[in-house]
């Protein structure tokens, strides 16, 4: 059954929607990945135009995050002081993030940069974190030599403005999560999307965040940052698709929960290495995009609102 | 309806051929003169009829909103494929289809195509900057291209059939992705390869109900229908987790 969408001024399968809604929701919920990074591109592989695709992901995305949050929240699994500390960086770096996404637009190459930044961005996180957790499994199979650093001190550490982020069991200076929060908004506000497959990571490695406290801390970040790009593309290019939003919402939130079960029931690494192949999937896919020879050498970046 | 609009209409036309001695050596119009773009807008086609004061060839085209088009052209680029040079033409049609009653090469000539814009090789594309004639070329025929497979420039000539020696009739299709706006659906008259008569006919493509509203309010009213956006996915995750409450 189509479905004519006001705004992206397209007509498609009702169904195919939702079905792309609840089987990113279910991946958002099981890694607290707002999962951006794959709802946009598969929506332009549908037929939505590139800019009414990252906008409407965004507004998608603020839902999608708030039913996660609610549901990791019920298990005591949200640290809210790290979660407004890491978005203090964020709305500031979104700020800058914007400015050079209308920068490239303007000298046509934004397509290019989103598409490098996904590349550069998935693969060596995806790398990272599948070494990681493969050893992290590896050594748990050999009883006895599970035991390991449990605190590396280095120059982080030694950084002021020392804090206590009690639910996290970490003591650690708030420039770190301020910082990283900068970071990941000026590359969401480029990339288009919320950021947790840098957030899930950095809070891992750089922050040292026990890992069941991640998913819902780097959700409850993704909202806010989510609505932010939402209210700023609706504003400036009226990209925003509600109608696209919602569809992909009413399958997004449902799958979302039934994500967040399955995800409690899987070991922090085995998590890590699942999603560590997902990303490298995606890098791969985006890697062999830009190398390969396009069908079409022309393209006219009005005609798909891009 | 449009069946029974259209019957009726033809047999108008009839009625007033069949009259006192007319000056208009074409008269035509359209089944429809409103494309209603709704929820469940998936494309649509509208019947240009009409009739000719003796045995001629008729060609009709219809044109979309004029509006400055920027095509990029890629390159390689240390390995990878960017975009790297393009160029802006003036006023280019954002929808562009053609019907006649024959091949339009054996029954007009260039001169009068080109006169007249009959067909895509005869549309003007008009470089905003200074640019080599030939690649101005290149890239115009690669912008009708991408249009063509967008199926906003017609790909192939519609056929406008005759029946008998005066009436005649095609169906022009759009597609769901028609661009909005004022169209212009153009009949020629074609006698001995030269245009010898013609008439324009206006035809509005626009959203209307629902639709409608939601893409103007987005429009007038960005903020409120940003923060709107917003409000609703808060509220379609907090309803989503309800039933699960308690698990």
């Amino acid at each position: 059954m189509d479905i004519y969408l006001p705004v992206a001024e397209v007509s498609l399968d009702i169904f195919v929607l939702l079905g792309i809604g609840a089987g990113v929701g279910f991946l958002s919920g099981v890694f607290g990945v707002g999962g951006g990074f794959l709802l946009t591109p598969l929506l332009i592989l549908i037929g939505v135009p590139p800019a009414v695709a990252v906008a409407s992901s965004a507004n998608q995305l603020v839902g999608a995050s708030v039913s996660g949050v609610l549901a990791h929240y019920r298990r005591g699994r949200v640290d809210f002081k790290m979660g407004f500390t890491l978005l203090m960086g964020g709305l500031a770096g979104s700020v800058l993030g914007v400015w050079l996404f209308t920068l490239f637009a303007r000298l046509g190459q934004l397509e290019l940069v989103i598409s490098l930044c996904f590349v550069v961005l998935l693969g060596v996180l995806g790398a990272m974190m599948g070494v990681e957790s493969v050893r992290t499994i590896l050594r748990q199979r050999r009883p006895g030599a599970a035991r390991h650093r449990l605190h590396r001190h280095t120059w982080m550490h030694g950084l002021p403005l020392k804090t206590r982020f009690r639910r996290s069991q970490l003591y650690i200076s708030a420039l770190l999560p301020v910082g990283l929060g900068f970071a990941v908004g000026v590359l969401s506000a480029i990339m288009g999307i919320g950021g947790g497959f840098l957030m899930v990571p950095a809070m891992i490695y750089t922050l040292g965040m026990p890992t069941a406290m991640v998913p819902g801390t780097s959700l409850l970040q993704i909202i806010f940052v989510a609505a932010n790009v939402t209210m700023l593309q609706a504003y400036t290019s009226h990209t925003v698709d509600a109608v696209l939003a919602l569809l992909l919402l009413v399958g997004g939130v449902i799958g979302a929960q039934f994500g967040t079960r399955f995800g409690t029931r899987l070991r922090g690494e085995q998590l890590r290495f699942l999603l560590a192949i997902l990303v490298l999937v995606v890098a791969a896919k985006l890697a062999r995009d830009l190398t390969l020879r396009p069908a079409d050498l022309f393209m006219i970046p009005t005609d798909n609102r891009g | 309806m449009n069946g029974r609009r259209l019957g009726l209409a033809l047999l108008g036309l009839v009625a007033l051929l069949t009259g006192p001695a007319r000056a208009e050596p074409v008269v035509a119009d359209l089944s429809s003169h409103l494309i209603a773009i709704t929820t469940g807008f998936t494309g649509a086609s509208v019947v240009l009829f009409g009739a000719t004061d003796g045995a001629a060839d008729v060609v009709a085209i219809i044109r979309g909103p004029e509006r400055d088009v920027t095509i990029w052209r890629k390159g390689k680029i240390a390995g990878v494929w960017a975009n790297t040079e393009s160029v802006t033409f003036a006023n280019i049609p954002s929808f562009y289809a053609v019907a006649a009653s024959r091949p339009l090469n054996d029954i007009l000539s260039p001169a009068a195509a080109t006169l007249y814009k009959i067909g895509t090789d005869h549309l003007k594309f008009e470089p905003k900057t200074p640019t080599d004639p030939d690649r101005a070329r290149v890239f115009a025929d690669a912008l009708i291209e991408v249009r063509k497979r967008a199926n906003v420039f017609s790909p192939s000539h519609e056929k406008i059939a005759f029946l008998g020696d005066r009436l005649f009739r095609t169906t022009f299709f759009f597609p769901a992705n028609v661009p909005t706006g004022t169209y212009l659906v153009e009949v020629f008259l074609v006698r001995d390869k030269d245009v010898v008569g013609g008439q324009t006919t206006p035809l509005i493509v626009s959203k209307v109900g629902i639709d409608a509203a939601v893409f103007d309010f987005a429009r007038q009213n960005a903020v409120a229908y940003g923060a709107i956006a917003v409000m609703m996915a808060v509220m379609a995750g907090w309803i989503a987790s309800l039933p699960f409450r308690n698990t």
